[in-house]
C-alpha cells in the first residue's frame, strides 16, 4: 500500500466555486419553472460556470497527473471512485425502470379490475389497460396516436450504440498495444457513433411530438418514454463530450500503454451507457 | 515517481503553514479562505459538525414551534399551514441537514485516522461535498419566505400532497434536494475509496474498528438508494412542471408509485441513519468495558444483513395504502427478520460489558443510554411491523414515538457519544464533566418526558401532524411539549461544552481514555493537521 507518497492537495478553489456555480444553477432553473424566463440568465450563467469550473478542475487534475504527482494507490482511487459513481447512476435508472415495471404489471392492470386491487376500476369503469397506453384513464388526458416500431430508428440506434461500444473496445486495445494510430482512428469512429445517435435520438423526438401524439402530457405512456429516453440521451451526450476530450488527449500523446485511467474510466461510462440503451430498446420499444 | 514528488510538510510543522504543498506553491490560505478552499480531513469533518450542529438548532426550533402549538388543545400559536411547514421542515432539517452531515464529519475525522491513512481518498471531491450543503439547506429555507409558504407535506412527501397541491415553492425544495443528494453521494464514493483503498499496511478488513465498518456499509446504501430519491423527485419536478402523470392515475400513473419509490429509498435511509451510530457505540463500550468487543466477526455481518434487509421491508410504511395481502405478509415477515441481527448487536454490546470494569465518563453515559433507548425505539418498531396491528398504529403518534425513539437517545445521542469520545483527541482537551453529565441528564430525562408520552396518546388514537387534538390527549401533550422544551434547552449545554473544550479544560494525552485501542489514539492530542504521512505500523490484534 502507501509508501508515503499519496498526493493530497493542500487547497482548492475549484470546489467551492462549483458549489456557487451549481447553487445558481438551481435557483435559475426554479425561477424559470415557477416564476419564468426571469431565472434563464441566472441559469445560464450558472450552467456556464459548472462547466468552466468541471473544466478547469479536470485540466488541474490532468497537469498532476502528467506532473507524476499520482502512484499507483492514487490510481486505485480513481478506480474506485468511478466505479462506484456508474454505479450510483445504474441505482438512478433502476427507479425509472422501477417505475415503468411497476405501472406496467400493477397500476394500469389493477385500473382495469385485475387482481388483488382491481376495486380501483371503479375510478374510470370504461378504462381498459394495454401497453403501450393509448388511451389513458381520464378523458382529459389525451394519449398517444401511435407508438414506434421498435424496427426502425429504434433499432438502428441500438446498432450505432452496440457498434460504437465495439469501436471504443478496439481504439482502447490500440492505446494498450502502442497502436497510436489505431487508436485515434476507433476513437473518432465512436465519437462519430455518438453523435450519430443523439442526432437519431433529435429526429425521432420531433417525430414524436410532430406525427405520434407522444408527449410528456400523453399519459403514463408519454412520461415514461420521455423519462428513460430522455435521461439516457442526456447520457450518450455527456458521455460523447467526455469521449471527444479524451480524443483531444490521445491527439496531444497523453495516454501511454500502462497507465490511462482517464480513457478507461471514459469507456466504462460509456459502455455503462450502452447496457442502459439495451434495456430500454428491450422495455420501452419492443416490449 | 519519486523525484516528482513534491516536498511534505512533516508533522513537527504541519499545524503552522505548510508550503510548497499546493499546485500554486503558496503558503496555505488563511481565515475565511482556508476553509472554503480546504482538503483537509480534519478541517472538513470539523465544517460539517459545526454544520450539522447549525441545522440542528434550526431544526430543533421548527420541533419546538411545533411543541408549543401542541401544548394544550385548540388553535394557539400558528396557523396550520405555518404548523405543516414546521413539522415537515423539522423533519427534512433534522435528517438531510443535522443527523447525516454529522455521521458524515465524524467519518471524515475519524476514518483516516482509524485506518491509518493520510487524508481522505479524494480531498478535492471532499470539499465539494461538504459545500453543497450549505448551498442546498440556504435554499431549502429560503422556501420558507417563497409566495404559498415552504414544503407543508411532510418530510415523506407524498405525493399528491407533494406535485397537485403542492406550494409553487416545492420545485426549490426539490432542486435542493438535489444538490444535498449530490453531496451524499459524492462523499459515500469518497468514504468508500478511502476504507477500501488507503488502509495502512497489514490492516485487513477484518481489522478494521467497527466504525469504519459500519460506515463503509453506510456509504454502500447511501451510493444505492440517493439516486432513487434523485429519481423520484425528478418524476415530481416533471409532474409539477411539465404535465406528466406519473403519480397521476387519470394519466395512468399512480401515487402509490410514489411511495414505493420513496420508501425504497426511505428505508435503507433510516439505517443510514443507524449503523454509524451502531459503529460509534461499538467503539465506545469496549473502551469504558476494558474489554474486547464481544463478537466483532458477528457485528460486521450483522451489520451486513442489516443492510441486505434493508432493501426488502420499504413497503412497511405502507401497509395501509392498499397492497395486495401477499405484499403485506411479505414485508411483515421481512421486517421482523430485520429484529434478529439489531438483536445480535445489543445482546453483543451487553456481553462486552459483562464483567467488565465498567467507568461511567460522559461517552459511556450516552452510548449506555444509547443501547437501552434504542431497544425502546426496536421494540415499538416490532410491534408496527405487524401488519394488522398497524392499521391501528398508522400515522399516529406512536409512529412519532417509534422513529424518535430510534433517531433521538439513538442516532442523536450516539452522535453526542462520539463527539465527547473524540473531543480530547480533536481539541486537546477533556470536556467539562460536571457540564457533561448535566447535559446527559438533562437529555435523557427530557428525551423521555417527551417521546415516551407519545406511546399512549399515539395507541388512544392520536393522528400526526394535526395541529389541534381533543381533550383527552391534553395530559400527554402537556408532558411531551415541557420535555420537548428541557431537551431543547439542555442541548445549549453541549454547545457550551464544546466551547470550554477548545478553549482550555484538561488536557489529554494521546491516548486519552485508559481502555482505547484504535489507530487514533496513537496520533498527539489533539491531533496535528497531517497525521500517517507515512503509513503507521499496524498490528492487528485478535478480534
Amino acid at each position: 500500500m502507501s509508501g508515503g507518497s499519496y498526493y493530497v492537495p493542500e487547497s482548492s478553489k475549484w470546489p467551492i466555486l462549483a458549489s456557487l456555480a451549481l447553487g445558481a444553477m438551481m435557483i435559475g432553473i426554479g425561477t424559470l419553472l415557477v416564476h419564468g424566463m426571469a431565472g434563464m440568465p441566472v441559469m445560464a450563467l450558472g450552467l456556464v460556470g459548472v462547466l468552466a469550473v468541471m473544466a478547469l478542475w479536470f485540466r488541474d487534475v490532468i497537469l498532476e497527473s502528467r506532473g507524476g504527482l499520482y502512484d499507483h494507490q492514487m490510481d486505485r482511487s480513481f478506480r474506485w471512485g468511478m466505479g462506484w459513481f456508474i454505479f450510483s447512476e445504474v441505482m438512478f435508472f433502476a427507479a425509472f425502470f422501477g417505475a415503468l415495471f411497476y405501472v406496467r404489471t400493477f397500476a394500469l392492470p389493477w385500473l382495469d379490475g385485475e387482481g388483488a386491487k382491481g376495486v380501483a376500476a371503479l375510478l374510470w369503469p370504461d378504462f381498459t389497460a394495454s401497453w403501450p397506453l393509448l388511451n389513458p384513464p381520464d378523458v382529459s388526458i389525451e394519449g398517444p396516436q401511435e407508438t414506434f416500431s421498435p424496427w426502425h430508428l429504434p433499432l438502428v440506434n441500438t446498432l450505432i450504440l452496440v457498434s460504437s461500444s465495439i469501436t471504443l473496445t478496439i481504439a482502447h486495445e490500440g492505446l494498450k498495444e502502442g497502436l497510436r494510430d489505431s487508436a485515434r482512428f476507433w476513437l473518432t469512429v465512436t465519437v462519430l457513433l455518438g453523435l450519430c445517435f443523439i442526432s437519431i435520438q433529435g429526429v425521432e423526438y420531433y417525430e414524436a411530438y410532430a406525427h405520434y401524439g407522444i408527449t410528456l402530457q400523453a399519459g403514463i405512456y408519454g412520461a415514461t418514454f420521455f423519462l428513460l429516453t430522455g435521461f439516457h440521451g442526456l447520457h450518450v451526450i455527456i458521455g460523447t463530450i467526455i469521449l471527444s476530450v479524451m480524443l483531444i488527449r490521445v491527439f496531444r500523446g497523453h495516454f501511454t500503454t500502462d497507465d490511462h485511467f482517464g480513457f478507461e474510466a471514459a469507456a466504462w461510462y460509456w459502455h455503462f451507457v450502452d447496457v442502459v440503451w439495451i434495456g430500454l430498446f428491450i422495455f420501452v420499444y419492443v416490449f | 515517481m519519486a523525484s516528482h514528488l513534491p516536498p511534505k510538510p512533516t508533522p513537527q510543522h504541519s499545524t503552522a503553514t505548510a508550503g510548497g504543498m499546493a499546485e500554486t506553491g503558496h503558503a496555505r490560505p488563511r481565515g475565511l479562505l482556508r476553509w472554503l478552499l480546504t482538503t483537509n480531513h480534519k478541517e472538513i469533518g470539523t465544517l460539517y459538525l459545526l454544520f450539522s450542529l447549525t441545522m440542528f438548532f434550526i431544526g430543533g426550533i421548527f420541533a419546538l414551534v411545533v411543541r408549543a402549538e401542541l401544548f394544550q388543545p385548540g388553535l394557539q400559536l400558528v396557523l396550520p399551514e405555518f404548523f405543516n411547514q414546521m413539522t415537515t421542515m423539522h423533519g427534512l432539517i433534522m435528517v438531510f441537514g443535522a443527523i447525516m452531515p454529522a455521521f458524515v464529519g465524524l467519518a471524515n475525522w475519524m476514518v483516516p485516522l482509524q485506518i491509518g491513512a493520510p487524508d481522505m481518498a479524494l480531498p478535492r471531491l471532499n470539499n465539494l461535498s461538504f459545500w453543497l450543503l450549505p448551498v442546498a439547506f440556504t435554499l431549502l429555507l429560503s422556501t420558507l419566505l417563497m409566495p404559498g409558504g415552504g414544503p407543508n407535506f411532510g418530510w415523506t412527501f407524498y405525493a399528491p400532497l407533494s406535485t397537485t397541491y403542492a406550494p409553487p415553492s416545492t420545485t426549490f425544495f426539490i432542486l435542493s434536494l438535489h444538490i444535498a443528494g449530490i453531496s451524499s453521494i459524492l462523499g459515500a464514493i469518497n468514504i468508500i475509496a478511502t476504507i477500501l483503498n488507503l488502509r495502512a499496511p497489514g490492516m485487513r478488513m477484518m481489522d478494521m474498528p467497527l466504525f469504519v465498518w459500519t460506515w463503509l456499509i453506510t456509504a454502500f446504501l447511501l451510493i444505492a438508494v440517493m439516486p432513487v430519491l434523485a429519481g423520484v423527485v425528478t418524476m415530481m419536478l416533471m409532474d409539477i412542471n411539465f404535465g406528466t402523470s406519473f403519480f397521476n392515475a387519470a394519466g395512468g400513473g399512480d401515487p402509490v408509485l410514489f411511495q414505493h419509490l420513496f420508501w425504497f429509498f426511505g428505508h435503507p435511509e433510516v439505517y443510514i441513519m443507524i449503523l454509524p451510530a451502531f459503529g460509534i457505540v461499538s467503539a465506545i463500550i469496549p473502551t469504558f468495558s476494558r474489554k474486547r468487543l464481544f463478537g466483532y466477526a458477528s457485528m460486521v455481518y450483522a451489520t451486513s444483513a442489516i443492510a441486505i434487509l434493508s432493501f426488502l421491508v420499504w413497503a412497511h410504511h405502507m401497509f395501509v395504502v392498499g397492497l395486495p395481502l401477499v405484499a403485506e405478509l411479505f414485508f411483515m415477515y421481512t421486517t421482523m427478520l430485520i429484529a434478529v441481527p439489531t438483536g445480535v448487536k445489543v445482546f453483543n454490546w451487553v456481553a462486552t460489558m459483562f464483567r467488565g470494569s465498567i467507568s461511567f465518563e460522559p461517552p459511556m453515559l450516552f452510548a449506555l443510554a444509547f443501547v437501552v433507548q434504542f431497544t425502546v425505539g426496536g421494540f415499538s418498531g416490532l410491534m408496527l411491523a405487524i401488519s394488522p396491528a398497524d392499521f391501528q398504529y398508522h400515522d399516529t403518534y406512536f409512529v412519532v414515538a417509534h422513529f424518535h425513539y430510534v433517531l433521538v437517545p439513538g442516532a442523536l445521542f450516539a452522535i453526542l457519544a462520539g463527539a465527547y469520545y473524540w473531543l480530547p483527541k480533536w481539541t486537546g482537551h477533556y470536556p467539562h464533566l460536571r457540564l457533561s453529565q448535566w447535559h446527559f441528564w438533562l437529555s435523557v430525562i427530557g428525551v423521555n418526558l417527551t417521546f415516551f408520552p407519545m406511546h399512549f396518546s399515539g395507541l388512544a388514537g392520536m393522528p400526526r401532524r394535526i395541529p389541534d387534538y381533543a381533550l383527552q390527549f391534553a395530559d400527554f401533550n402537556l408532558a411531551s411539549s415541557l420535555g420537548a422544551f428541557l431537551f431543547g434547552t439542555s442541548q445549549l449545554l453541549f454547545v457550551l461544552v464544546i466551547i470550554k473544550c477548545v478553549r482550555g479544560g484538561e488536557k489529554a494525552p494521546a491516548k486519552a481514555w485508559e481502555g482505547a485501542e484504535d489507530l487514533e489514539w496513537s496520533v498527539p492530542s489533539p491531533a496535528p493537521l497531517h497525521t500517517f504521512e507515512t503509513p503507521p505500523d499496524f498490528h492487528p490484534h485478535r478480534h
